[in-house]
């Protein structure tokens, strides 16, 4: 188990490093001079220079790869062009929200979809199973922003559960913190429960066609152990995939999310750096995304090996 | 057998009776699945229920056991007396206190009844967890000491073992301790040893009949072998369609059966003994000399591992022969028919075919060669294409081969009047036709472009013995007006027996031991022959005569 999760752990590193050079190679491919466009339409010819050099533009590209590699080793992912902090501070400020919004997410979504797709497969065709089909359409067919706005017409402004908008750190205290992320976090999962959900139900349909089910319930056990004990477990595969895939697409919503709810997060830094062309900001942005899709599908791989002890690499 | 003695003696009542049990289709009750069946099992005793596929012999199993699929099957009359209580009245509750404890059941496929992803130990135990309080360690105890019974080595190991590392027959010891952990009265046994190879057929029945004697269990055995009915039943239910066609005690049965389609069914079983073959010294058609084909599996970090499915592998084969390749599953037997078609390539060899060698021959060459080598499948309802009519299903290869469309129809037609069907069914589609009539389209298929070598792997084994038998003759006859050389693949020594005139017996991918049938079956030299040959179930009976073999 552990030499497993060791190879897959270094079989990781080669994607990785294939990541920074792309993101890399994205700026230097872009037609035209990246100092011209980032020093926008009337900048002198010394600005321009001046540019390079802080990019080191004016060295050879191979090393410009090994300074750029080596910086990304020791965390240094350059300075934004706007506001001339560090790019790896400006993460640091806002990476709280993203990552409270997303656990929540997850969390909410898996304690929430499973167990709906377990009781939608008691009873195919039942009327549980006909309500939890309705809603995962509905959450399916729903835009996040129109889940996000009547949350907030109904919750905060008519009945004031909630505050309308904003973020509140840890640190402030329980209530504040969880109150703020509440309504954040109903908006986004919806079309993960549904995801989730409708994947549970069909793989615990499938397994409950399998021949151990028939032997489980000669042992005389309950329906809810052949459902819970037998079937889920079996089960588990398909789901975790689509979990792992809802995870990594979770960074799209939260772009949405975090605008609709004012959250100071990564999805909102990136709207900003993109709209203000902060390239060193982008990039980094991007590393740390695909990074994370990463790890989570590491993460998902190891799962299956806890999940079915016939998977081994 | 003495406790069933004692049992009849004293008059003791049936463990189970089943009494005019009606199953139908859920929501239309005028089509009965299983109509008005009625039998009794009392203790200690085995009563065999016999029949083709959809005789209804399962369904009846499961309506016992109360696990007829809920949306499908449904128990529409008469009553099913367990130790006197009807289990058909039962609710939810009861019948699963009744289950495992009083009445137990295992199954055809022990990969598949055994949940892939828990230990074995745990669910052996879960048994006991249901029906029983007692403390962790007590329990452990108990399946370990099940374990021990079911004649497991090293039952520790087994406890924390997960199926998927277990042998088939490790599985089926598995099951059956699942099922008789708790001693039930009545054992439901739905053909336990079919996905079995027959030397562990052997030691299943030999297990299921000293537990059953240990606890005078009653036994229900389903099954469609009459080789196994022959060597356990004590009584036999004979079914067709549905209904019991008649009941009555092993001896009855074999050899004085009353109706006519239990005398059909029995007589179609293969014999053992070889019928005596005229010597071939026909032109040779297919030589193979030196054949291997090894699988290695490749790891990152790990050196390869060898597994050898073939090694040195030689036979000739006679134009109007038939050479049965005779072993268990994992022997190579199919390893072998698939590095002659070239479906695989094999790793050393020479394969020659009609003076040329097919075992090197690439591209266009090959393709040349593939019309000479034919091959026939196990499953007929999977080997045909659905979407494609039987006329164009056959005749596809000769067109391949640059046969005028004209010509190829006329070809197909004189191929199903050889295989015995009419030229009409040309226009229909597989699943119009049964599994026998879909194994003579497949066999009208490869003989097609006029085969030296017909390659049957398994092509018998899908189908019931009544169907299986007319098959069989089939081919006797089509070897007799076609002269081609037919290579028979079979775990089945009956089926051997039946229509070959060598046989080569194989195990983990090496020939054990070759040379004509009536040799191999009644004078074997290697002793795992003769092994096999005393594995096979029903050996002392002769179906065909309705009496021991002399």
């Amino acid at each position: 188990m552990i030499s497993y999760i060791l190879k897959r752990v270094i079989a990781t590193l080669p994607v990785m490093l294939m990541v920074a050079i792309v993101v890399f190679a994205i700026l230097r491919l872009t037609p035209g001079d990246p100092a011209a466009i980032l020093a926008g339409d009337d900048a002198s010819g010394e600005q321009l220079e001046r540019i390079r050099q802080m990019m080191g533009l004016d060295q050879p590209i191979l090393t410009q790869l090994y300074v750029w590699v080596r910086q990304l080793l020791t965390g240094d992912l350059g300075v934004s062009l706007l506001s001339n902090t560090p790019v790896i501070q400006m993460i640091g400020a806002r990476v709280g929200p993203t990552l409270s919004l997303a656990l929540s997410t997850i969390i909410f979504t898996v304690l929430v979809a499973v167990p709906m797709g377990v009781i939608a497969a008691r009873r195919p065709g039942g009327w549980l199973d006909r309500t939890v089909m309705t809603f995962s359409v509905l959450g399916f067919s729903i835009p996040t922003f129109v889940v996000g706005y009547l949350l907030i017409y109904w919750l905060a402004l008519k009945l004031g559960w909630f505050p309308v908008q904003g973020y509140a750190p840890l640190a402030k205290g329980v209530w504040p913190y969880a109150q703020r992320l509440i309504l954040p976090t109903l908006a986004l999962s919806g079309i993960y429960i549904a995801l989730v959900a409708r994947m549970t139900r069909s793989s615990v349909m499938d397994v409950m066609g399998e021949d151990f089910i028939r032997t489980a319930r000669a042992k005389g056990a309950t329906e809810w152990s052949v459902l819970l004990r037998h079937a889920l477990r079996n089960a588990a595969v398909p789901i975790v995939t689509v979990i792992g895939i809802g995870i990594a697409s979770l960074i799209t919503g939260v772009v949405v999310t975090e605008s609709v709810f004012n959250l100071p997060g990564l999805g909102r830094l990136v709207v900003e750096a993109v709209l203000a062309r902060d390239y060193p900001v982008i990039q980094g942005l991007i590393l740390l995304f695909s990074f994370t899709y990463i790890l989570i599908n590491l993460l998902v791989d190891v799962l299956y090996t806890a999940f079915d002890p016939r998977i081994r690499y | 057998m003495s406790n069933l003695h004692k049992a009849e003696a004293h008059g003791v009542s049936p463990v189970l009776e089943v009494r005019d049990l009606s199953v139908s289709l859920v929501g239309d009750n005028s089509i009965g699945v299983v109509r008005c069946v009625s039998f009794a099992v009392r203790p200690g005793e085995t009563v065999c229920v016999v029949g083709e596929s959809g005789s209804g012999k399962s369904v009846t199993s499961f309506a016992v056991m109360g696990l007829l699929s809920p949306n499908e099957l449904a128990c529409s009359g008469g009553e099913i007396l367990l130790e006197g209580e009807n289990v058909l009245q039962a609710g939810p509750e009861r019948l699963r206190a009744l289950r495992a404890s009083t009445m137990a059941m295992i199954f055809q496929e022990p990969m598949s009844a055994l949940n892939p992803v828990e230990t074995v130990g745990k669910q052996i135990e879960e048994v006991l967890s249901i029906h029983k309080n007692q403390s962790k360690r007590e329990r452990r105890e108990r399946v370990l000491a099940m374990l021990e019974a079911v004649h497991l080595p090293d039952p520790k190991r087994i406890y924390n073992s997960y199926p998927h590392q277990l042998s088939g027959g490790q599985r089926q010891r598995v099951v059956i301790c699942i099922a008789l952990i708790l001693e039930p009265k009545l054992l439901i046994a739905d053909e336990p040893t079919t996905a079995l190879d027959v030397t562990t057929q052997k030691q299943i029945l030999l297990l299921i009949r000293e537990l059953q004697e240990k606890h005078n269990t009653a036994v229900l055995f389903i099954t469609h072998d009459f080789g196994v009915v022959a060597d356990i039943a004590d009584r036999v239910v004979v079914m067709n369609r549905g209904e019991v066609v008649e009941v009555g005690s092993r001896e009855q049965i074999l050899s004085a059966p009353r109706e006519r389609y239990t005398r059909m069914l029995i007589s179609s079983v293969p014999s053992l003994q070889p019928e005596p073959r005229e010597p071939n010294d026909n032109e040779i058609v297919l030589a193979v000399s030196g054949l291997s084909k090894t699988y290695d599996q490749r790891r990152f970090w790990k050196k390869e591992h060898v597994v050898h499915a073939a090694a040195d592998i030689d036979l000739t084969l006679r134009k109007g022969e038939i050479l049965a390749v005779v072993g268990e599953s994992g022997s190579g037997k199919s390893t072998v028919a698939r590095c002659i078609v070239r479906l695989q390539d094999p790793s050393a060899r020479e394969i020659t075919i009609c003076g040329e060698n097919m075992a090197t021959v690439r591209g266009q060459a090959l393709h040349q060669m593939r019309k000479r080598v034919q091959m026939v499948f196990q499953d007929p309802f999977r080997s045909l294409n659905p979407r494609v009519s039987v006329g164009e299903s056959i005749i596809e290869g000769l067109i391949n081969f640059g046969t005028p469309h004209k010509t190829a129809c006329q070809r197909a037609r004189d191929l199903m009047h050889l295989v015995g069907l009419p030229a009409d069914a040309l226009e229909r589609f597989p699943h119009q036709f049964s599994g026998g009539q879909r194994q003579r389209i497949c066999i009208a298929r490869a003989l097609a472009p006029e085969p030296d070598v017909l390659i049957a792997d398994e092509a018998v084994s899908a189908l019931d013995v009544s169907v299986q038998a007319q098959v069989l003759a089939l081919l006797d006859d089509i070897r007799m007006k076609t002269s081609v050389g037919v290579l028979f693949i079979t775990h089945d020594l009956r089926v051997a027996a039946q229509i070959c005139d060598t046989i080569m017996v194989m195990r983990q991918g090496r020939m054990v031991e070759f040379g004509p049938a009536a040799e191999i079956l009644t004078a074997p030299r290697q002793a795992y022959t003769q092994a096999l040959l005393d594995a096979a179930p029903g050996r002392h009976w002769d179906f065909q005569k309705f009496g021991p073999i002399q």
